[in-house]
């Protein structure tokens, strides 16, 4: 279940997505979910889907990988739809014991099922078709205006780019430190709630000290290759819009303007 | 002088108990003299905890010496404004491939170290191309490294350093987490490094069979130097070697085995190859 | 307590674009006692093959029996299983976590339900085994070296008891005194518990030197099967994928294309050694 998780995963590939600039995908992003929050109709939601299925279809990566990534998140999902279903008031569709579920509540609950995925895939795409350094990268020059008040925009995106790359590699020692207990005959999977927190201190503890390594090990490596900070640093890849990234911009103001205009004229 | 020359270097730190107050001193490097030349395969072998790893982090001044002199490319490393021609002069590789790859994907890894010291754009991706061809893994420049072997992320740690044209690599225990064929892939890479690009190498291992080809072999034990000389010198001297709790490589020792059995063989046999010819010398005599 | 594997095949990520066939229909046949070698490049199966052994992962197709008994079949006992095949796996140092290195080698027997006395000799006889004195006991177990929380962690399995002791690189990064100090330990246990004995190993000189018998693990398929001396007369073979025989094979090889007459059958120094000689004054 572990190897699911696909934050944080590159996927590698010659696409019109993967070059364009990360601000420009950070920005798209930003608007696609702020899109599927505006309106509530399958009409909407339709121009929604279309426009993130062209956009997976150019950025060359196979939809299976998508999928890969909502199965981890499944479980939050079903809670999200069955609070709705069962917690919306109206027209009484169907009564089990004491727990009612309305019409409204079954729109509420379909609504936010395609909600919700539409937002992950429409993230996931984004993390998929830029590495995480370029992200950080564009997430650095979108918040450089913040360093005037000297808040350490550079290191807060070298952190997160180390720790984008430290995903994959501790949940693998988790998977192994996790084997290696089960061997000695730890149980993760039964008990109530308390005991399974006190058998979790035979994973926590080895993974803490062995994140620390690392990051020992990593601060060695980066002061050995000399660097001080974003004092005197250069790029290799500078951020500079290209004619391809105005025209994304374009494409996703685009893509808000039909969406508006679909949802203020078909209401279902 | 060389490139690397060290004068009585000598590296303590304390430990401390419970109550912070000081419980012993410990001596990991004691009173080392090294002097490296441009361009020579220098080889540092030690046990584990023998000092070797101490020793080779202050030839990138990550640690400076408590006691003695360090000199890196003619530098003092105890000069605080020495810091970054030191590790430009000597660039560091370590043990653990996934501890010291920063970047997510391998050009922007290799791409770091001259970022760090400020090269102009262009130059940084001509550095990149030059170094990522020089270890072979020019192929893998768009691949995430951690859908790499172990050897080739190590090539890829030794591109990242090659990147920042160091006059010297250290290498710390580079094979130690790797398979059999990582460790040649490192070693092959290491060596074309020494006799193609001329850099001067210093590589610390407990491999034998690593430093067979090595200029000069230093071997450490408590902090100090207790032998020195060719392979073929400290190859010679199986029992001091096991002393110091290393062993030889399997050709030296088979003939180590055949001369106390009374075979008239020359000392410090290095290869399968040497060893055979003296055998079939030493037959033909009979 | 035999183990017998059927058939069994581990297809990870089935169905998706990253299907990967890590063990393809491998029988194989583990008597008592034995000391076996498994050796494989990287991703050759073995390390997925061993995990098998004790049920901590389960194959998509195929069985394995233990004592008999097939250890697939519903309501079986899964965790008095891993008491009985220990599985030691690599950089085991990276699994402590107590406050010291005694509680630590408790966790194992603790979990398998023993009281409190019977948990605590185990550990004072494992740790023995492993060759940590007393002084070691109430240290915690980040203040050893290398090769001391290697052998804790070691200790740990055998507190255990396990009738199949399972070791996946158990020498990886120590030097060669550490090395040779955990393989003669673990030796020493196979020959005074009895036990069988699993070494999973890159290095063919450390395998040809202690075990009886060698599995060749390639694309998740067992190449060779058989003692040292039958395996490593395929080192051709072994070259093409990827693995070697022992230098002194080599040595002795290269002897007989020069003409010598010698038994060119020896994977240790002293066979090797001994052969030699012998062929000298043939």
């Amino acid at each position: 279940m572990i190897r699911d998780i696909t934050i944080g995963q590159y996927y590698p590939a010659e696409s019109p997505v993967h070059r364009l600039d990360p601000r420009v995908k950070l920005g798209a992003t930003v608007i696609y979910i702020v899109s599927l929050f505006l309106f509530e109709s399958f009409a909407a939601y339709a121009v929604a889907a279309l426009f993130l299925a062209a956009v997976i279809k150019l950025s060359k990566v196979p939809f299976k990988f998508m999928v890969r990534g909502l199965k981890s998140i499944m479980i939050l999902m079903m809670i999200t739809v069955l609070f709705n279903l069962f917690l919306t008031p109206g027209n009484t569709v169907l009564q089990i014991w004491r727990l009612q579920i309305t019409d409204e509540g079954i729109f509420k609950a379909i609504f936010m099922a395609i909600r919700l995925t539409l937002l992950i895939l429409g993230s996931t795409v984004m993390t998929l078709t830029t590495t995480p350094n370029n992200l950080t990268d564009g997430l650095e020059k979108a918040l450089r205006p913040l360093k005037k008040l000297h808040v350490p925009v550079f290191e807060i995106s070298m952190i997160m780019s180390i720790a984008l790359r430290f995903i994959p590699i501790l949940l693998d020692e988790t998977d192994k430190i996790m084997k290696a207990q089960t061997a000695r005959g730890a149980d993760f999977e039964h008990g109530n709630l308390i005991q399974r927190a006190k058998n979790m201190v035979p994973l926590l503890v080895p993974l803490f000290i062995s994140a620390f390594r690392r990051a020992n090990d990593l601060a060695l490596a980066m002061e050995s290759r000399c660097y001080r900070g974003g004092e005197g640093r250069t790029k290799m890849k500078p951020l500079i819009y290209k004619k391809a990234d105005y025209a994304g911009y374009a494409i996703a103001f685009g893509y808000l303007a039909v969406l508006i205009l679909v949802g203020n004229l078909i209401k279902v | 002088m060389g490139i690397i020359k060290a004068i009585k270097l000598a590296y303590e730190y304390k430990k401390y108990d419970d109550e912070g107050k000081v419980e012993s001193t410990i001596r990991a490097v004691d009173g080392v003299d090294l002097d490296v030349k441009k361009g020579d395969f220098v080889a540092i072998l030690g046990h584990n905890g023998s000092g070797k790893s101490t020793l080779a982090k202050h030839l990138n001044a990550l640690l400076v010496p408590t006691d003695g002199t360090l000199y890196v490319d003619g530098k003092d490393t105890r000069q605080e404004e020495n810091l970054w021609d030191v590790r430009k002069a000597a660039g560091m590789v370590f043990q653990n491939p996934d501890n010291q790859i920063i970047g997510s994907i391998v050009e922007e890894d290799v791409g770091f170290g001259p970022e760090n010291m400020g090269v102009p754009t262009e130059q940084i991706w001509e550095r990149v191309e030059e170094s990522l061809r020089c270890v072979g893994m020019w192929e893998y420049r768009n691949a995430s490294p951690n859908k790499l072997s172990g050897g080739q992320k190590q090539r890829v740690a030794i591109a990242g350093v090659v990147a920042m044209h160091p006059k010297c690599i250290v290498l710390d225990e580079p094979t130690a987490m790797l398979d059999p064929s990582g460790r040649r892939e490192v070693i092959r890479t290491v060596r074309a490094l020494n006799q193609v690009e001329e850099v001067t190498v210093i590589l610390i291992t407990h491999y034998m069979e690593e430093v067979v080809y090595a200029d000069k072999v230093f071997v450490m034990d408590q902090g100090k130097v207790v032998m020195q000389g060719t392979p073929r010198e400290v190859f010679s001297q199986v029992e001091t070697l096991k002393k110091y709790r290393l062993d030889v490589p399997q050709a030296t020792l088979l003939a180590y085995e055949l001369k106390k059995a009374g075979l008239d063989l020359p000392d410090g046999i290095l290869s399968r190859e040497e060893l055979v010819d003296e055998l079939c010398q030493l037959k033909s005599k009979i | 307590m035999s183990i017998k594997i059927e058939n069994l095949s581990h297809v990870y990520g089935e169905g998706t674009a990253f299907e990967k066939r890590a063990l393809d229909n491998v029988s194989l046949e583990l008597p008592d006692g034995q000391f076996l070698g498994i050796i494989g490049h990287t991703g050759s199966g073995k390390s997925t093959l061993i995990q098998h052994l004790n049920g901590i992962l389960k194959g998509t197709s195929g069985a394995i029996f233990f004592n008999g008994e097939n250890i697939y079949q519903e309501g079986y006992d899964m965790r008095r299983l891993r008491g009985e095949v220990g599985v030691v796996f690599q950089y085991p140092e990276h699994q402590l976590f107590e406050i010291d290195v005694f509680t630590d080698v408790c966790f194992g027997p603790k979990n398998q339900g023993l009281s409190k006395e019977e948990t605590e000799e185990r550990a004072r006889e494992a740790l023995n085994q492993v060759g940590l004195s007393e002084k070691y006991y109430k240290k915690s177990p980040f203040e050893l070296s290398g090769g001391q929380k290697r052998r804790a962690a070691i200790a740990g399995i055998l507190a255990m008891h396990p009738s199949v002791l399972i070791l996946d690189e158990p020498t990886a990064g120590l030097d060669p005194k550490g090395r040779d100090e955990i393989l003669d330990q673990i030796a020493e246990l196979h020959r005074i518990r009895g036990i069988t004995v699993v070494l999973v190993s890159h290095s063919m000189e450390d395998v040809a030197r202690y075990v009886d018998r060698i599995i060749v693990m390639n694309k998740g398929k067992v190449r060779f099967d058989g003692p040292p001396r039958e395996v490593f007369q395929h080192y051709k073979e072994l070259e093409s994928i990827g693995l070697a025989a022992p230098q002194v094979t080599y040595i002795v090889k290269d002897l007989e294309k020069r003409g010598w007459n010698l038994d060119t059958t020896a994977t240790t120094v002293e066979e090797a050694r001994d052969a030699i000689l012998k062929g000298l004054k043939a």
